[in-house]
């Protein structure tokens, strides 16, 4: 049976060259910040972890320079941003379009798993509840970012919806129109 | 008659979107060993059971609580307990599987629906007027094992309420009676509640060829940008003699929506949607586009095609034993 062609926008160039000369500790500094906004208001993400909560995740952009250190620490989590990876228990790797597709629920998880968009290593477990406690937390990253941005949120909220609209990549939460 | 859809939901949020998505029903079970989709970071806990019914009948949808693992010897209060708090927190029915367990819901809870999971394997008239004479079933969920004709035929037999599934991942062996998940991790669908269970799932990437490890053994090797399958034993590519190949069932998914009308007419009542474990993504497009589909044979136009495909495990689909030889 033939597949519908609905292929994965991959990142921009200019995208992966920056992160590959911009320091990464501020970077990492300021997600771990947005990451304990997202568990205050979305305390169920990290309780349905269970007992994955202490593992440590690595979440890695096939198309950009840098993985994710993700450590829940049973929801004050803390995110690095590092060149090269790190000792982990589980590892989720794909097109950044594809984790941010999964995040906003827009894509289904099995089936960039089926298309090998999506490839997971190490703790499959606990691969699996980070994905499930994330599909169920419905989150918005984009608006979690304008949420804090205080007078520059609505512009900022234009400029997501204009990126969204030209990449195809998922930025936000879309209502009830999921990709596939 | 529209036919009732019966559709999954793992989290809260996926059970909201079938709703949306225009589910009759929806099926869900507790976080532990009582259902049979016992996966990490799936399924409710209490309160989130309550909400969820409260919101699906605000809605004008059913919600069908799953507690259709087999009980261990000695610690069935985990069982019972699950009945009883389906049972307060408004749950239309249990899908239940055990014999005894059937029983115990009889007795103790009289004014509850009760429905035979697949579980149960239920496959024959006799069996199934036997449970609804015994316990009060009011629906079974009939094994993937049967043909539309073989269905029909039971149907014309039994004054029980029908239910077979039309979408998603294949159980291909006697449901509740398959033993391979146990033979190579100890652990199985029918008392553990999970197949291949995560924790004995190893996935390495051998230059782009995916291995997949379920208990160590490799269970299938998938070439560079091919179609990946769940790692499920009964999919499992094996070595037998000179023969290399999927010796139980190739990995694909069903789809038996082309048969809608067919199983209408052989007296199906409800069509259930498999994946429980699966996004509330999955979710909202399987149930959209199987509801289409009644409400147009209901209303006599053709049924819309759907755009399934990338959904399934290994991007392939069958109508599975409903129009199938076995090898
Ligand atoms: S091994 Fe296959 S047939 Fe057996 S329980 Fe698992 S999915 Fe079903």
């Amino acid at each position: 049976m033939s597949q519908p062609s609905t292929p994965i926008p991959t990142c921009p160039r200019a995208l992966a060259q920056l992160l590959r000369v911009l320091p990464l500790a501020p970077l990492s500094l300021s997600l771990t910040a947005y990451s304990r906004r997202i568990a205050k208001h979305h305390p169920g993400l990290f309780r349905r972890l269970g007992v994955y909560g202490d593992r440590r995740f690595i979440l890695d952009p096939t198309d950009l320079p840098i993985v994710l250190c993700l450590d829940p620490k049973g929801g004050r989590p803390r995110v690095q941003v590092l060149r090269q990876t790190t000792p982990h228990d589980a590892r989720i790797s794909g097109p950044l379009a594809a984790l941010l597709g999964l995040v906003h629920g827009a894509y289904d998880g099995d089936a960039l798993f089926f298309s090998r968009d999506l490839v997971i290593a190490g703790d499959t477990g606990a691969a699996l509840a980070l994905r499930n406690a994330v599909d169920d937390a419905e989150l918005n990253l984009a608006q979690e970012i304008a949420a804090i941005s205080g007078p520059f949120a609505r512009p900022l909220r234009k400029i997501i919806a204009r990126i969204e609209q030209h990449s195809g990549v998922f930025l936000t939460r879309p209502d009830d129109a999921p990709a596939w | 008659m529209v036919m009732e859809i019966v559709c999954p939901a793992g989290t809260p949020a996926a059970l909201r979107a079938a709703v949306k998505a225009g589910a009759h029903t929806v099926y869900c079970g507790f976080n532990d060993e009582t259902n049979a989709r016992n996966f990490p970071g799936l399924n409710f806990d209490r309160s989130e059971m309550r909400a969820g019914i409260a919101f699906a009948h605000a809605h004008g949808a059913k919600v069908l609580v799953a507690i259709n693992t087999f009980p261990r010897a000695g610690e069935q209060t985990l069982w019972h307990r699950a009945i009883a708090d389906a049972h307060h927190a408004g749950a239309d029915a249990v899908i239940l599987a055990d014999a005894g367990l059937l029983a115990h819901a009889a007795r103790m809870h009289p004014d509850l629906r009760l429905h035979l999971s697949v579980q149960a394997a239920a496959a024959n008239a006799d069996i199934i007027n036997y449970y609804a004479e015994v316990f009060g079933v009011k629906r079974v969920v009939l094994p993937r094992v049967l043909s539309v004709p073989e269905i029909a035929a039971i149907n014309a037999e039994t004054g029980v309420e029908t239910e077979v599934f039309v979408f998603g991942g294949l159980c291909v062996m006697a449901e509740g009676r398959c033993s391979l998940s146990s033979y190579a991790t100890g652990l199985s669908p029918n008392m553990n509640g999970v197949c291949s269970p995560a924790s004995h799932v190893d996935y390495h990437d051998d230059g782009g060829v995916l291995d997949a490890r379920l208990g160590g053994y490799t269970i299938h090797r998938t070439a560079k940008n091919a179609p990946a399958p769940y790692p499920t034993l009964c999919k499992g590519c094996f070595s037998a003699g000179e023969k290399t190949g999927h010796l139980f069932e190739d990995p694909v998914s069903l789809n038996a929506e082309a048969l809608i009308p067919q199983l209408l007419k052989a007296g199906v009542t409800a069509l259930k949607i498999e994946g429980r474990q699966r996004s509330k993504s999955y979710v909202a497009q399987v149930v959209g586009n199987f509801r289409a589909a009644v409400d147009a044979l209901a209303e006599g136009r053709p049924m819309p095609k759907g755009m399934l495909t990338r959904l399934s495990e290994g991007q392939a689909m069958t109508t599975g034993a409903y129009r199938k030889t076995w090898r």
